[in-house]
């Protein structure tokens, strides 16, 4: 296949992917399960650390005030692996969710580094001992300033309820209801049974769904992801390295991270859409290719609604269509049109934050991803993110 | 559905509607731009920051008019009106303040398209709410903040 893509992603290849034991409530250290992922990544990759010239973490250590949001900063991964770095990044804003996908592209591409090793670790399930986020955020005592002031007087204090603003205004206008979100719960949680790594397996039904208890309205317990323990880690590096990987090094087709507009959640003009609709208008200003050449879909599902709206974001099905297009969910499942977190996502993979997302795409292209592969994975799109950030990340095939 | 009193948390763990003893609602830090906003309540007016220049509304406020650049901002008082641009109930008990179920919405404020704020509906039915309709400001004194909630227009005090 001919690439179209922009000058930037030609230069870059996705090299290698590892990742560490994931679940719920593993118990296992967060600097333990980073070396797992990092050192299978670079193997993968064909690689030895020595090699590794660039790193990138999110968000870095001692960042989140959430207990097990992120894991080991740069130099703790450094010292531990004992790299060599010629650029390294870690930090929250800028790199959120696959954020560090495009830094890395960036730095590969201007030449200061030739393989970058991105990492990403969460043990939310282990910090929470199902206590839920709010335990882990603590009391959050004193008061408040900067964008939190205008939320946490107002009891605001979940994505959950920002999430939901997003869904009821698909419900008011677009007649979107709770079984659309019902058939993207349970088509990922149909998918997450093939998966050894996901936290959720048992089957859920749309009886289940409709059942459970509401956390924020529309949005119920199954329309918000799960916390998860493990970490996953790709490697990106220069084109010419494509030849020299044990594994089919992936294309890099286009990327997007665009935030156009008001920066803050609840301030986007249109609050059906959010920045997943910048990111995805970004990416496809980067290449040729159309939303028809997309065989498979791993967006960010942090909460069920951003499902149908990243579908709505990448140009898969129109605007207010995603009610129809999902449907009962079949054409989205794994023998569908198009199979859509095919690992089951965060909804029952796990909320890997984005990576678990982008590691199954690269499964998925590199047929190898045993009974969960697809008929059809020459490209696959990756989102990441959906309220106030997002990233998009169109990915096929090299060669 | 159980309505949802004006009262969706007391100061200093007084008794919330269902009759549970509460801490108060976290607060703002009060600073030289929100100042105007949290405690303009305390003589029942609702205080935006305003471009003295070119008029435009600008939430949250800031030093600077970001339509004009002018640097003449400050406060002044709105209507209060406005109408619901998208809601949440939230039954999820995130915080101790917080009595469940309770309303959290976006308004945008009459004076300007789009000029928006995140506040609590109360006075109301949640099964009642409805996208698009007129709210109206009243306010909730915690300590020295005065915090802007909305309710549904017409709905007794």
């Amino acid at each position: 296949m001919k690439s179209s893509a922009a000058e930037l992603e030609q230069r870059v290849v996705i090299s290698g992917i590892g990742r560490s034991q994931t679940g719920r409530r593993i118990n296992r250290d967060s600097l333990e399960l980073t070396v797992d992922s990092c050192l299978a990544a670079i193997a993968d990759a064909g690689l030895r650390p020595s090699d590794v010239d660039g790193l990138i973490t999110w968000p870095g250590e001692n960042v989140s005030p959430m207990a097990g949001f992120g894991g080991p900063g740069c130099a703790t991964i450094q010292e531990t692996l004992r790299l060599s770095l010629e650029w390294y990044c870690s930090g929250m804003e800028g790199l959120n969710v696959l954020g560090g996908v495009v830094a890395a592209a960036m730095a590969v591409a201007s030449g200061m580094c030739r393989h970058v090793l991105l990492v990403r670790t969460v043990t939310e399930a282990t910090a929470q001992a199902g206590g839920g986020r709010q335990a882990a955020m603590g009391s959050r005592p004193g008061r408040s300033g900067g964008t939190t002031q205008w939320h946490l007087p107002y009891g605001s204090m979940s994505a959950a309820s920002w999430a939901a603003w997003q869904a009821q205004i698909h419900f008011d206008r677009y007649g979107m209801g709770r079984e659309t979100l019902g058939a993207v719960a349970v088509n990922q949680r149909r998918n997450a049974a093939l998966n050894e790594g996901a936290v959720f397996r048992t089957p859920l039904t749309m009886d289940d769904y409709m059942e459970a208890r509401m956390i924020s309205t529309p949005l119920c317990l199954f329309d918000c992801d799960v916390p998860a323990d493990g970490s996953i880690a790709v490697v990106m590096s220069t084109v010419d390295h494509a030849g020299d990987t044990p594994s089919p090094a992936i294309a890099v087709e286009a990327l997007g991270a665009a935030r156009r507009g008001r920066a803050y959640w609840e301030q986007r003009a249109d609050m059906a859409t959010m920045k997943a609709y910048d990111a995805a208008a970004q990416m496809w200003s980067r290449t040729t290719m159309t939303p028809a050449d997309v065989d498979f879909a791993e967006v960010y599902d942090g909460f069920s609604i951003f499902t149908p709206a990243w579908l709505e974001a990448l140009g898969l099905c129109g605007e207010g269509e995603s009610k129809d297009f999902i449907g009962d969910g079949s054409r989205i499942s794994l023998q569908g049109e198009l199979p859509v977190n095919t690992s089951g996502g965060q909804l029952s993979e796990g909320r890997f934050i984005g990576w678990g997302l982008l590691y199954e795409a690269c499964l998925q292209l590199r047929g190898q991803a045993g009974e969960r592969q697809v008929g059809r994975a020459d490209v696959g799109v990756v989102g990441g993110g959906g309220g106030n950030v997002g990233q998009a990340i169109l990915l096929r095939r090299f060669g | 559905m159980q309505r949802i009193a004006a009262d969706v948390s007391r100061p200093q763990g007084g008794d919330a509607q269902d009759g549970a003893a509460r801490p108060p609602r976290p607060l703002p830090e009060l600073d030289l731009w929100n100042r105007a906003f949290w405690t303009g309540g305390a003589e029942g007016r609702l205080m935006i920051a305003r471009c003295a220049s070119c008029g435009y509304w600008l939430h949250p406020p800031g030093p600077v008019c970001p339509e004009c650049l002018s640097r003449e901002v400050g406060a002044q008082e709105v209507s209060g009106r406005g109408t619901v641009n998208t809601f949440t109930v939230n039954h999820q008990p995130w915080h101790p303040a917080f009595a469940t179920p309770y309303v959290i919405a976006l308004v945008e404020l009459d004076e300007q398209p789009q000029l928006r704020l995140v506040t609590n509906l109360v006075d109301c039915d949640p099964a009642q709410l409805r996208i698009g309709m007129p709210v109206e400001v009243c306010f909730e004194q915690v300590e020295d903040v005065f915090i802007p909630l909305f309710r549904p227009v017409g709905e007794p005090a």
